[in-house]
This record gives structure tokens, sequence and C-alpha cells, in this order.
């Protein structure tokens, strides 16, 4: 997975240069002032759907404009803007993360949640264990996927579980690999985010009270560094606004 | 001049990465952070993970070696390809492939289960099965090479003076390729001590039981970079010192 992460950031730093070349073309006129050229955003794996239709979104809007994502973890992510990495949005699944750019002296205008995610369990389709809440996950025969604490996902699940004695059977490195186990049959239930349950047709989502003690929330800002900052400016203007919110709601996610 | 120059700059690409860990590194704290229970645990399964794959590659890999090299049947080249499939395959992927194989809905993972209740995803066995996937390509590899470029006429010779095909095999062939197979089993060995795709996708990650220092790295990094460049030089300094240690003694020796 790591060599994946370093081409991610090879790529990104890539496409960065190609864009370049395109960034003194006469662009059509569009609604805002110089909002024009690439814009590179930085986001959150669990926000891939979402923000795909955002971006594609965002470019009708504003002609002329041309969004690049860069998916992964968010941690990941954040290492990569302090690193130097030339993005121009970074959108975090965690305060945390974000907090680190932060302190970096990486953000400009400081950091807004745009939008908060819950957790839910996961289980295969049709649910042929019987799972109603968290206290299912106990019983000896249920074999269980969390995240693990490093990220998240596994952050939130141990905050969610609680004193609730849950022997999981492994900890993931991110939510995704643990919404697959589910998928291949190899658990019976992973404690995921009701946006990755939704986006999966093989897997069931069970809600469970407990998942209000452990909301997650999401934060994106502008990065000082950026080279488009016009275009950085508008993009986060965009998610924040009612159209982006839409979207968002619509792949399972909550208003802030 | 020729060729000193390409191989100063090939040697350079190689060693940066690791100055670049060095000078990173958090020296202070360093005592410190390695004598914390979960790395020692992480460091001791990556060990015994790795050589018990290292010894599965070794059993399976050196008679397919030798069929590789010495049998000659329609299809060779095939079978030589798929040998391959774990090199080409990024090991995600593996992974992928063995949970659909060993898993607990897999091809022979269910009948494994249902007949006697054995379970190989999110177990050490599963890791060192994990391992054994991706690293014996190069154990096989390295010992097929040198099964080619032995002379075959000593074991021409055995068999003439009577010898059967195993007496041949062990006297004879394997003792000529012992440096072949030593040097494919270091291969094998630091292939499956570094390996990470392959194992967090079919045996997951669980302290002491699943989680390697790959594994272990790659959470910290999650958290603390400083922490994941201590894990990382650990696993460095302790697979460069057995190798060397090895090396002396089987390679050159």
């Amino acid at each position: 997975m790591k060599p994946l992460r370093l081409m991610a950031v090879a790529l990104a730093a890539v496409l960065a240069f190609a864009a370049c070349g395109t960034k003194d073309d006469p662009a059509p006129q569009s609604g805002e002032k110089g909002v024009t050229g690439p814009v590179t955003v930085f986001a959150a794996a669990s926000l891939t759907e979402a923000f795909t239709t955002i971006g594609a979104d965002f470019e009708k809007a504003h002609p002329g404009t041309k969004v690049t994502f860069n998916f992964a973890g968010s941690s990941a992510l954040a290492t990569q803007i302090n690193e130097g990495a030339p993005a121009d949005v970074f959108a975090s699944a965690a305060p945390k993360n974000m907090q680190t750019v932060t302190d970096a002296g990486n953000t400009k205008g400081g950091a807004k949640v745009f939008v908060k995610n819950q957790l839910v369990i996961a289980v295969a389709k049709g649910n042929p264990k019987g799972i109603t809440g968290l206290a299912d996950l106990a019983k000896p025969d249920v074999k269980v996927a969390l995240c693990a604490e490093q990220v998240p996902c596994g952050a939130a699940a141990k905050k969610a579980i609680g004193d609730l004695k849950i022997t999981p059977v492994t900890l993931e490195q991110d939510v995704k690999s643990a919404l697959s186990k589910v998928k291949l049959g190899e658990v019976d239930a992973a404690l995921v985010y009701r946006t990755d349950a939704k986006s999966s047709p093989d897997v069931d989502a069970v809600e469970f009270p407990e998942s209000a003690s452990a909301i997650n929330e999401y934060p994106i800002a502008a990065l000082k560094n950026g080279p488009n900052a016009a275009g950085a400016g508008a993009f986060v203007a965009y998610v924040l606004s009612e159209a982006g919110r839409a979207v968002l709601l619509k792949a399972g996610f909550q208003a802030p | 001049m020729g060729l000193l120059v390409p191989a100063l700059a090939g040697l350079l690409f190689l060693v940066l990465p690791l100055v670049g860990l060095v000078v990173r590194a958090p020296w202070s704290t360093m005592p410190a952070r390695l004598a914390e229970p979960a790395v020692l645990d992480a460091l001791w399964l990556s060990v015994r993970t790795a050589t018990m794959a290292t010894a599965v590659c070794l059993v399976l890999g050196v008679p397919l070696a030798w069929l590789l090299a010495r049998a000659d049947f329609p299809g060779r080249r095939v079978v030589r390809a798929l040998v391959t499939v774990p090199l080409v395959l990024p090991p995600v992927v593996g992974g992928v492939a063995l949970l659909l194989v060993f898993g607990r809905r897999g091809l022979i993972g269910e009948w494994l289960d249902s007949a006697f209740g054995i379970t190989l995803p999110f177990t050490t066995a599963g890791v060192v099965l994990a391992e054994a996937f991706v690293a014996m390509p190069f154990l096989v590899i390295a010992v097929e090479g040198a099964l080619r470029g032995a002379d075959t006429r000593y074991e021409e010779a055995a068999a003439t003076l009577g010898a059967g095909r195993w007496t041949t095999f062990t006297r004879v062939t394997l003792p000529l390729v012992a440096p072949g197979v030593a040097a494919g089993g270091v291969l094998c060995w630091a292939r499956a001590l570094g390996e990470f795709g392959a194992t967090i996708t079919f045996a997951g990650n669980f302290p002491g039981r699943t989680q390697t220092m790959p594994l272990a790295v790659y959470l910290a990094l999650e958290t603390d970079v400083q922490a994941a460049i201590v894990l990382s030089l650990l696993l460095l300094a302790v697979s460069v010192t057995i190798l060397a240690a090895l090396r002396d003694k089987w390679v050159s020796g």
C-alpha cells in the first residue's frame, strides 16, 4: 500500500505539472473573477464518490476550471501536504489530521466542518447472523472486523464500543478494507461509516444508537501553498453551498 | 570509468532513501520507543513468520525449480511463467486471491473449515501462507538458475553408477547448487520479512497474532511518522545483520 501512496504523490505532482501547461491558456469567462485553471483537491478516501460528483458540478459552474483529486487516507494526505505536495484544497475525514496541517501553518483562512459521518454495523446482504445491535458483536460466533485505532474509523469505533467486550479478528488499516472483509464473507460484521455501507450493494447497514457518541466531523480548508488560490476558495465555497451539500447528503453524510 | 559511474549512481540511488530515514530518525527517543513490548512482539512475529515461510518455500520451491530445470515436459514455458505470477501481481491483489481460495468462503477454505475446522485468514499460519506465496518465486528462479548452470554430467555419472533419482538429487545435485539454494533462500526470507500487501489483506492486522513489522510501520505512519521511522530502521538493521551473517557463513564461505 505504501508504494501506492508514493505513486499517488508522484501522480499528483505530475498532474500538477501537466496542468501548469494549460494555466496560461485563455479561459472562458467564468462566474467569479479569476476562478479558472486547475484545482488540485486532496480529499479523504470516504469522500471519493461524493467529491467526484461535486468536482464535475463545480467544473460546470466555473467553466475553464479542471478539478483533480487525490483520494487517500486523511493522515497520509496530511503528511503529503506538509511535505510540500502542490495541493489547493484539503478535505479531511477527521479534525485531527486537519489540525496537523494547520499547526504546520499550511492552511489559509481556517478550516470549516462541512459534513458529519456516523458509524453503522455493516453485515452481509440479508443479515444472515441476525445482528440487531452492538451487543450482538460480542457473541463468540460472530467474527468482527474493526479499523485500527490509528485511523479515524477505528478511533470512532473505540469510542462507540466503550466498555463493551468485543474481540475483533482484525484491525484493518482503513474503512474500505474493513468493508471488503464483510463483502468477501471473511467476517460477519464490521463497523464502517454509513456512507461506505451505502456505497456498496453487497452489504446491509444496521444502525446502532451508541454511534451517536462517536460522530466524525469532516473539515475542509484552502491551502496556503496551493498554486490556485482563487480556485481553492471557490471550491471550498462550492462544497459548503446548498448544491454541494445536497450531493453529500445523498451519499449518506449528515449536515454539520 | 565507463562502468564505475553508473555503478556508483546505482548504489547512491539504493542507499539515499536509507540516508533519509537515518537523518530524520528521532535518535534521542529511540531507546524508549524500541523498548515498547508491542515493537518486540511485531519484530519477533516477523522473524518467525518469515523463517517459516522460507522453510515452506524451500520444501516446495526446490523440487519445483528442479522440475523446471531438469524435466522436459510440454507446457514448461507456461509453468515457468505461472511461477512468476506472484511477482507481477500487486501483493494486495495476491491477498484477495488467497482469500478467494483459502478464505472462509474460498474454493478450498470452505472445505477446510467444514471438514477440519481450520480457518486460515486472521491467523499466524495465514501470515506464513501469504508471505510464502509472495516470496516463493524468488527462491524458485534463483535455484532454477543455479541448476541450469550446474554441470549435468555429475548427475549422469551418478545415475550410471546406479544411484536412483532421489539419491542423485540429494547427494549430487543439491550439494552442487547449494550456494544457489542459499542465495535464493536469503532473497526469499528478505522478501517475506518485508511483505505487507498480501499479509494485511489475507491475514488482517492483530497485534501479536498477525501484525508483522511492515504492518506496524504502516499503522504507525498514520499517527506518528517518527515512530514509523524507528520501526523501519529496526527492521532494516535486523534484516541486514541476519543476511550479512548468513552470507558470510553460506554464500561466499
